[in-house]
């Protein structure tokens, strides 16, 4: 069945439909990771996004559910240039065809996806429709699509209930706006007991149960918008609990102690981009995905200072907080996908749990 | 951290003559690197035997050594120039080697220069068997279980231990060289008994056999600070077993979950920083196809044609950064030259597929085994792009300019069905052909799976193919379907076969569709962030983003495709050179080229360059987008040259020397009338198509005969014969392809054989020198030691020689470069081939005389003259020194090919001896060859009847040099009557000790053994041959060569070696 992808600005992508073929609006965004397509479609940060994966052949090595980052796929819509017929690999269990269906995913196949990418880099990350009528009223979608705006996704994707992983090292509360599991996974593996509680958890209940560290998640949507989360985190940086926070939760973090974000044009999203710890000036090569960043102009030094930045845009990738033991990326140590090559950072976290003991 | 400023004139070690192996790659890396160093103001010395690269040009280094690469002569070098640094790791293992020695002895520490990009600790723990083994193990990074040996019997109790099949790797060997799997005792002892021998260090790995796994590499780079990335990955489609240079590979890999990748990824971080590696490094692995189980196979610390591949893959030039890291940098100090914002350190994203297959030599060596092993058999490579798999692979394939364009493969569609299955198991070069054939009949992938363990992924990519290839054959051919078989790169011509149509009308029919090629750029970043550099691939049902063009005048440059026997890096070096030149004048310069490693296919050499096959159809996608002004097909030897009358029919013109030129050089009856204009003679000759018009040709002209097809390489399908028995078994061989030109039949005369290259702008020619020919006319010209200027002629001879060539160029209004190969004999000149083009000879000439003719060559193409150029027209005058060009051949690496030279072309590569005198530089020629005389001074001589009472005089020379001699029974005889004392040794099928146990003996120098005329057909001589070449003995088939070698031992001693850097050499 033909599929249509329309973006804001009219530009008309003809392809095969994969997945559902419900209509679909949202904001599209680009993932150049050349592995890892169940990681990215699991991560709960795409809520609200349809992504495109710039690496054209797709499902080469099917599904396989242990890989999964979340309970389900999170993007509203998938688009790539070529979906493999025949997966293979010793671990795959589904091909992503019958994922995307089951999952109801709406998706484009067969489509110049570099030239979409172009336009994105090019004019901004913008909204789009993904349909298979091909009747559509073209400035019906536009002007449709033009509205849509990717709100109240934490509410969406955080988990209703707290659930524990039990461990008989640090006890860690996690903070899920849209946790991927391998952040949970890391500081169980390193033997913490990791408590992982919905988003709007009070401050107050967090701090009552008394954890050795607070993580605050990775998840989708403006950071800005989470006022209410905002508000408890401010409680939480008063206290004298170790924070480490990623993506979402570094962003969070800041607007809470007063710092801006704002919206990037396009965003990094991806397996290859380079942080520089200040510190030792060593770089290292970070999975990451995001859209929004932290304004280093409303940085107040007297509160934080940059830990990491991006070799390639020199953008905020990393901040450490003065006088506290509080730190913060935006890019995403638990990797997944992507390198490995930041793990190091939740052994930072458990050495500063150990020293605050 | 910023560049080290106390690194100022560094010593770049080059990789010699051209090796299986060893190939182009180096000189891409070592010209970029050179490059590198020169941006930063660094003074660069070179050293490098082989006179064909670029790299060993003025241009690219400040001093220009092309001198033996033994420890002496750069020992020599170091004292002369006084580096304070020596970059090792761009040379190959040859280089790497090189560094090793000196600094081992002490050397470099005396004389205060210090290796840059690596450490001698880090060599040895990379190569080294056994410190590598311990790394390991250490980092506790798994390998195969394994021992290293040093002889034959703790190899049997290690495989009794751990069982067959068993994997045996020499140290420091190169391509695997002396490698192989044993699957038994007796293998075992063969295999490893000779890798013993090869090996530097006496050392042979045995280890666990893991055939069947997945063969992935990964190339990473580090730089001081501990900064390390990935630049790219890459995944063998055949199984480990058979060496990567061998395999068809794809980047990135295509079926490894983001778990597997991140596993391997994060182990070849983590040795690349225990090694403490400055520089790239490739880690090879071996995963278990149904595990996360994995072993590492190897790890070389230093650029490799891995490397050069993961360049051309991903835009990310490897060599460059590697140089910048040498010097201090930081990876993120380093600009990203292709996006210009970017940098260094980040990890390159691929929104394609790359597949690149190896070319094998198997169409010059008929009789080698064409079995693929871990020892590396292939001479060069092509690579595709393409949006997808299938389109890779099919680009691929038409690169390789082997006769076929798609996965039909000459009679397979008509064995039998248990045929084809029973070919599956073989694992040679045409297994990919036989996997389609197998589809074809219905064979299932799980059957295809279990004998060849190529994964499934890919075998369903080529049933997608074969699908394709039926519902062109059965279905109506609508818009479509012939998007979608265009889509996965299905060329014309097949849609055309497959379809009953034409090329045409497919072509007319695509365009009423607007089914049309774009272009895409690789720009390392997925289009993440713009790129300025015009580096494109085609693909079809895509928006085409190549630049739109200047307003300057435009000019198509086509290279010359992948490296095989012939066909070398010498028309890699005119093609660049010819795009500089086109530069300088003001051109906007597009070069089409499809090899992986070579200088030209850099995306800084043209203002565009477009990685694509060289076929008809994929130029004119190319020339309908960029309408050239004018394309040059002269520098890219035979590739551009047959497309020559395509492009014409595009309507492009053919910059300099016409077509119709071209064709009247080649064309036998055209040709023989401008010779008889010219009053020129030439060895009579006839042109036959059938084998009977041959043998009457044969019995005209009289025995013995040349025999070549027309429009060919490097002499391929040429050879001498003697009976009408010989006539029959040639045509047969042939005619195997079909041939759309005549067949020659020539006179075949004996005399001393010389080549001029020349330069002609339509009036006047320049002659650089003319090069003469050691061995006599019959042995390929190049194969030939070849001595500049010529040594034996009388001036009458050379004014003769000169005026053919004036004569020639005119008549063939030659506008840029001739070539033409002469035969004195008697006092009078012949000519047996004009090339209106460059040679193979180009280089050479050009560097030794100080002469850039390419260069002059391009100008005068373009409008210029030869005297407005600022050159006198005519035969230059002698240079100072002799300069020797030496044949280097790669057959230890081809089991059971015939290393007997005749008329066609065997030889891999070159090497350069340039010394004071005669003598000198024949002795440095031999040197830079391997050929490191005397060790134990013995030497076998078996030669044919006709060569009997010449090799007297041979033997004499041996004996004088204190030589003992042995001999087979004949030869022995005429020895001993005259006077030369031989030791008879019994032929094979006598009784031990037999001459080849002699040789297995290992206290030989120097086999030589003249085969019979023709075709030697007696095993006897044939296996003499390959034992000598298989346990390290030189092995010489030509008197004259012989005759050369002891001029060489009788006069010089290697010492007090000439030191001549060719940068100093001018003489406009």
């Amino acid at each position: 069945m033909k599929a249509f992808l329309i973006l804001e600005d009219g530009t008309v992508f003809t392809g095969e439909s994969i997945g559902s073929t419900r209509e679909v609006i949202s904001e599209i965004v680009f993932n150049t990771s050349m592995t890892g397509y169940l990681e990215v479609l699991t991560d709960p940060s795409y809520a609200g996004q349809a992504v495109v994966m710039t690496y054209p052949l797709i499902g080469n090595y099917g599904i396989c559910h242990a890989d999964e980052e979340s309970g389900k796929p999170w993007p509203s819509g998938y688009i790539v240039r070529e979906l493999s017929r025949l997966p293979s690999n010793f671990r795959s269990e589904d091909t992503i065809q019958n994922f995307l269906k089951e999952h109801d995913i709406p998706g484009i196949a067969g489509i110049d996806t570099r030239a979409l990418t172009k336009i994105l880099r090019e004019k901004g990350t913008m909204n789009g429709c993904i349909t298979t009528n091909e009747n559509y009223d073209l400035d019906d979608i536009i002007a449709r699509t033009k509205k849509y705006t990717c709100a109240g996704v934490v509410k969406k994707v955080t988990c209703s209930e707290k659930q524990i992983l039990k461990g008989d090292g640090y006890k860690v509360a996690l903070l899920d706006y849209g946790a991927k599991r391998n952040i949970a996974r890391s500081l169980n593996k390193r033997g913490c007991e990791v408590t992982i509680y919905p988003a709007f958890t009070t401050a107050e209940e967090i701090i009552a149960s008394n954890p050795d560290g607070i993580m605050l998640s990775n998840g989708p949507g403006d950071p800005a918008e989470c006022v209410e989360i905002i508000e408890e985190i401010k409680k939480l940086y008063n206290t004298d609990i170790p924070i480490f926070a990623i993506c979402l939760g570094h962003q969070l973090m800041a607007l809470a102690t007063g710092a801006k974000t704002h919206k990037m044009k396009y965003g990094h999203r991806g397996a290859n981009h380079p942080v520089k710890d200040l510190e030792t000036n060593k770089v290292y090569i970070s999975s990451q995905n995001h859209g929004y960043v932290v304004d280093e102009e409303s940085l107040d030094e007297n509160v934080a200072v940059k830990g990491f930045v991006n070799v390639n845009d020199g953008t905020i990738e990393g901040l450490k907080y003065v006088n506290k033991n509080i730190f913060t990326v935006q890019f995403h140590p638990e990797a997944c996908a992507g390198p490995k090559d930041s793990d190091f950072l939740f052994d930072r976290f458990i050495k500063m749990m150990e020293d605050n003991k | 951290m910023p560049r080290d400023n106390s690194i100022k004139k560094v010593l770049v070690i080059g990789s010699g003559p051209i090796v299986i192996g060893q190939a182009a790659e180096f000189d891409y890396a070592g010209t970029q690197a050179c490059r590198s160093l020169k941006e930063e103001g660094i003074e660069v010395v070179l050293v490098n035997s082989n006179p064909a690269t670029i790299m060993t040009d003025k241009d690219i280094a400040d001093m220009v050594y092309i001198e033996p690469l033994t420890v002496k002569v750069v020992e020599q070098i170091i004292l002369k120039e006084r580096p304070d640094s020596v970059l090792p790791t761009l040379g190959g293992q040859a280089a790497l080697n090189l560094a090793m020695e000196l600094e081992e002895s002490g050397f470099l520490k005396e004389n205060n220069v210090r290796l840059i990009g690596t450490t001698s600790l880090t060599i040895k723990k990379a190569e080294d068997r056994l410190e590598f083994k311990n790394t390991m193990e250490k980092l506790g990074e798994p390998i195969a279980p394994s021992i290293v040996v040093e002889n034959v019997e703790d190899g049997i109790g290690f495989a009794n231990k751990i069982g067959y099949p068993i994997v045996l790797r020499p140290a420091y060997t190169l391509g695997g060289s002396g490698g192989g799997i044993a699957h038994n005792e007796e293998e075992l002892v063969d295999i490893l008994s000779n890798g013993l021998r090869l090996s530097r260090v006496g050392q042979v790995l045995v280890e666990r056999c893991i055939a069947g796994w997945k063969e992935i590499e990964y190339e990473v780079m580090r730089d001081s600070n501990g900064n390390c990335i990935t630049v790219c990955n890459m995944e063998n489609i055949d199984p480990v077993g058979v060496h990567t240079g061998d395999s068809i590979v794809v980047a990135p890999s295509q079926t490894l979950s983001d778990k597997e990748y991140q596993m391997l990824r994060t182990s070849a971080l983590k040795i690349i920083d225990e090694l403490n590696i400055t520089g790239g490094c490739n880690v090879q692995y071996a995963l278990h196809p149904t595990s996360f189980e994995y072993c590492v196979i190897e790890v070389n610390p230093r650029v490799s044609r891995s490397s050069a591949l993961a360049s051309k893959a991903t835009g990310y030039p490897i060599a460059k950064v590697a140089a910048k890291i040498a010097l201090g940098y930081t990876l993120d100090e380093i600009k990203n030259a292709i996006t210009g914002k970017t940098y260094a350190s980040f990890e390159p994203a691929l929104d394609y597929c790359v597949v690149k297959i190896p070319r094998l030599p198997f169409d010059k060596f008929i009789m080698a085994k064409r079995t693929l092993t871990t020892q590396m058999k292939a001479t060069g490579e092509v690579m595709s792009i393409c949006t997808n798999f299938e389109g890779a692979l099919m680009k691929a394939i038409r690169s390789l300019e082997q006769h076929v364009d798609s996965l039909f493969y000459e009679n397979y569609g008509e064995l039998k069905t248990e045929e084809i299955e029973e070919m599956l198991h073989r694992v040679d070069d045409r297994r990919i052909f036989v996997i389609a054939e197998a589809l074809r009949r219905g064979i299932s992938y799980e059957t295809i799976h279990d004998i060849t363990k190529i994964d499934m992924w890919f075998i369903d990519k080529i049933a997608i193919i074969t699908e394709m290839e039926k519902r062109l054959k059965e279905e109506p051919l609508t818009k479509e379907l012939l998007l979608e078989a265009k889509r996965i790169e299905f060329p014309d011509k097949i849609i055309g076969k497959l379809t009953g149509k034409t090329e045409k009308e497919i072509k007319e029919l695509r365009n009423e569709y607007g089914i049309r090629a774009a272009f895409k750029m690789v720009d390392t970043c997925a289009a993440e962030f713009e790129a300025t550099t015009p580096y494109y691939y085609s693909c079809f049902n895509s928006e085409n983003e190549a630049e739109e063009t200047t307003p300057k005048k435009k000019v198509l440059v086509l290279g010359s495709g992948p490296i095989r026997i012939g066909q070398g890096i010498e028309f890699d070096y005119c093609s660049v050179h010819s795009t500089w030149a086109f530069k300088q004048e003001g051109y906007e310069t597009i070069i089409v080229n499809n090899n992986p490693e070579t200088v030209s296919t850099d995306f800084d050499i043209a203002d565009k360059l477009y990685f694509e096959p060289l076929t008809p159809e994929d130029v004119e996608n190319i020339v309908e987008f960029e309408k050239p002004d004018g394309a040059v097909v002269q520098f890219g030897g035979q590739t551009a040259i047959k497309l020559t009358e395509a492009l014409m029919k595009m309507g492009v013109k053919i910059l300099g020397t016409s077509a119709e030129d071209v064709d009247a050089a080649e064309d036998r009856e055209l040709f023989d009338e401008i010779l008889e204009e010219c009053c020129i003679p030439r060895p009579q000759g006839k042109t036959v198509f059938t084998t009977e018009e041959a043998l009457a040709a044969a019995h005209e002209l009289g025995y013995p005969v040349l025999v070549r097809p027309s429009y060919v390489l490097g002499g391929q399908g040429m050879q001498i014969a003697i009976s009408d028995e010989e006539i029959v078994e040639f045509m047969k061989v042939i005619n195997r392809v079909e041939q759309e030109h005549p067949i020659l039949v020539d006179k075949y005369l004996v005399g001393t054989e010389c080549e001029v290259d020349a330069v002609c702008d339509g009036e006047d020619i320049l002659i650089p020198g003319i090069m003469e020919h050691i061995e006599r006319a019959g042995i390929h010209s190049g194969d030939s030691i070849s001595v500049y200027p010529a040594q034996n002629f009388s001036e009458k001879i050379i004014r003769v020689l000169e005026d053919y060539t004036r004569k020639l160029a005119r008549s063939l209004h030659v506008k840029g470069l001739i070539n033409i190969q002469f035969i004195v004999a008697d006092g009078e000149v012949y000519v047996i081939e004009v090339n209106p083009r460059s040679s193979r000879t180009v280089p050479y000439i050009s560097k030794v005389t100080g002469i850039p003719i390419v260069e002059l060559a391009t100008k005068v193409i373009i409008g210029n003259t030869i005297k407005g150029l600022g050159y006198t027209p005519g035969l230059q005058p002698n240079a100072e020194h002799v300069a020797i060009k030496m044949p280097v051949f790669s057959f230890e690496k081809l089991r059971g090919a015939d290393i007997s030279l005749g008329p066609e072309m065997k030889s891999t590569g070159e090497c350069l001896g340039i010394g004071k005198t005669f003598n000198e530089a024949l002795y440095k020629a031999f040197l830079g060859a391997g050929v490191n005389l005397p060790k134990y001074k013995q030497v076998i001589m078996t030669v044919k009847n006709a060569d009997k009472l010449e090799a007297v005089e041979v033997g004499r020379r041996f004996e004088k040099l204190g030589y003992k001699i042995y001999a087979t029974r004949s030869t022995a005889r005429v020895l001993n009557e005259n006077g030369v004392h031989a030791i008879k040794v019994n032929k094979l099928d006598q009784e031990s000790p037999t001459i080849l146990d002699l040789i297995l003996e290992h206290k030989i120098d120097l086999v030589i053994d003249t085969p019979t005329n023709g075709r030697d057909k007696t095993r006897d001589g044939f296996l003499i041959r390959r034992h000598a070449i298989e346990t390290g003995v030189t092995c010489l088939t030509s008197l004259d060569t012989a005759n050369a070698l002891l001029t060489s031992l009788e006069t010089e001693d290697g010492t007090d070696l000439s030191l001549i850097d060719i940068a100093t050499i001018d003489r406009k």
